[in-house]
């Protein structure tokens, strides 16, 4: 258990933002006029819903420590990898190789990580797994679509196991002059990433009009973007106190993270376009599936956690 | 005690494969209906019961083949207590194979049937056989809604005991409008159309994957 009185301000901090904008739902529903805008601050509302089922989750997790945080991300990546393969086509000889990915690749992970095993945590996936899923495969004897079935089996891995699994690993860095528990840094991740989304979202409701790309993502707008990412890197250099940077690194370090969540919900839209659906799934009311709203999560972790053990481990 | 066991199975079965309802062509009433749908896996009664609002699963009946779900007590068990299946003989040994399956319609419940009879191992529909024509004639109100299944052959395919956990849709379509001029076979080629119409072209095996663009 972290009973950390850094952590409980942070948290109290989070659900006080919360309930302010719980509040504002609360407010604007009564105060909508036409049947499009109820629909926007009905969708508005349910996010906010979520968030509260986030917070708790993810709150608790990390409370709880390191054992229960590494199951809860496996779950995650479970969920999102389930979301990923269920709309992306394979055959039947991907068989054995889906329910080792399942059962066998995404434990194991997140067994590294719990035991401290930094070397084979950073290889065991883009190596070994690489080699051995395209091999049963072969052994299938289905020669159809070769290449791109065992090209979607290790992207959809590498993005929902792999790349998320860089978020958790932040706990087994040793950081020099750091004397907050690493869940702390965790939580300054996920914080910052989530902060970007919601306020690209907020921003682009209010001010959007240029589109960024419609052909990609038609919700995304350059105001969004930009008003989104200023905020997220404004708290994040606020939230300072709660990590080994100072303000000036926090807040570059806080750009990063941004730029990489921009990159992984742009690069995860073009996939569902080219897949040709909307959300990943309906776990999340409001949001869509775990993916959707993991999907700067993936591409922010691996680049946050390396930068921290490049900069700041001993 | 049936019940909770129900309850636990289909919870399972919506933890392993979401088994997510999609109603396209009409709503899920407590009308007679008999639900049709394509046959990939032994996961298919499984996911299309769990698809089923709980209200309308206790007069609705899986029609099960008791080769397979009578083969053993635990599948026996499964089939006619978890999912209150109804077991037809398929090795052409019974008179009326189609009599346990008419007697429940006789009583104003519904059914589940998969006219291909069985699995199918490349995705594609196969041709239907005629115990939906015959139920069809006998059972003139019962409304014929066609269901698609999309994974469930991922999840479990023809031959393989592995289950992996991939979210399976259940496509309810509109009911066939009745056509008393038809005969059997064009019966039969019309409502296999109505059930592979609502296969997603993006996924479905019933367009080649190259194509699924």
């Amino acid at each position: 258990m972290i009973a950390n009185s850094v952590f409980v301000a942070v948290t109290e901090g989070v659900i006080a933002f919360l309930a302010l904008c719980t509040v504002i739902g609360f407010v604007l529903v009564r105060h909508v006029s036409t049947p499009a805008a109820h629909d926007a601050v009905a969708n508005l509302n349910a996010r906010i819903r979520a968030w509260w089922g986030i917070v708790v989750v993810f709150g608790v997790a990390l409370l709880f420590g390191r054992l229960v945080t590494l199951v809860l991300f496996a779950i995650i990546s479970f969920l999102s990898f389930r979301e990923f393969m269920s709309l992306t086509p394979t055959r039947a000889g991907d068989h054995r190789s889906l329910f080792l990915s399942f059962f066998v690749v995404v434990p194991v992970q997140y067994w590294l990580i719990g035991i401290d095993w930094y070397g084979l945590f950073s290889i065991f996936i883009p190596v070994y797994v690489f080699l051995m899923l395209p091999a049963l495969s072969a052994v299938a004897g289905d020669a159809r679509d070769f290449l791109a079935r065992n090209a979607k089996l290790q992207w959809g891995l590498m993005l929902t196991v792999f790349a998320i699994s860089h978020a958790p690993a932040l706990l087994l860095l040793d950081l020099s002059g750091y004397r907050l528990p690493n869940a702390l840094l965790l939580l300054y991740l996920m914080i910052v990433v989530q902060i970007s989304d919601v306020f690209q979202y907020v921003f682009g409701k209010l001010f959007g009009r240029t589109r960024l790309s419609p052909a990609i993502s038609p919700s995304k707008t350059v105001e969004g973007l930009v008003g989104g990412g200023l905020t997220a890197v404004l708290i994040g250099a606020g939230l300072s106190g709660i990590t080994p940077f100072s303000p000036l690194q926090a807040a570059a370090m806080s750009a990063v993270i941004v730029i990489g969540g921009v990159f992984g919900g742009f690069v995860l839209s073009a996939i569902k376009r080219d897949l040709g659906v909307k959300d990943w799934g309906r776990m999340i009311e409001g949001h869509g599936g775990i993916l959707d709203r993991m999907d700067s999560v993936s591409f922010a972790s691996p680049l946050f956690f390396h930068l921290t053990r490049y900069y700041f481990a001993t | 005690m049936k019940s909770v066991l129900r309850l636990i199975l289909l919870g399972v079965v919506q933890l392993l494969a979401g088994a997510h309802a999609d109603w396209q062509g009409c709503a899920p009433q407590p009308r007679q209906r008999i639900y049709y749908a394509n046959h990939t896996s032994h996961f298919d009664t499984l996911v299309i019961v769990a698809a089923l609002p709980a209200e309308l699963r206790a007069e609705t009946h899986p029609v099960a083949a008791l080769d397979y779900w009578g083969a053993s007590v635990l599948r026996r068990f499964i089939a006619v207590e978890c999912l209150n299946a109804v077991m037809i003989d398929r090795s052409g040994q019974s008179v009326d194979p189609l009599r346990p399956p008419a007697e429940f319609l006789g009583r104003g419940h519904s059914l589940i049937l998969f006219p291909e009879g069985t699995r199918g191992t490349d995705g594609t529909v196969g041709r239907f056989r005629s115990g939906l024509y015959n139920l069809a004639q006998r059972f003139p109100h019962a409304e014929l809604v066609p269901v698609y299944l999309d994974n469930p052959r991922r999840v479990m395919p023809k031959g393989s005991f592995l289950i992996v956990p991939l979210i399976c849709t259940a496509r309810f379509g509109a009911p066939l409008t009745p056509d008393p001029s038809e005969d059997k076979d064009l019966f039969l080629a019309r409502a296999r159309n109505a059930l592979v119409a609502l296969a997603d072209p993006q996924r479905s095996p019933e367009a080649p994957l190259e194509a699924a663009r």
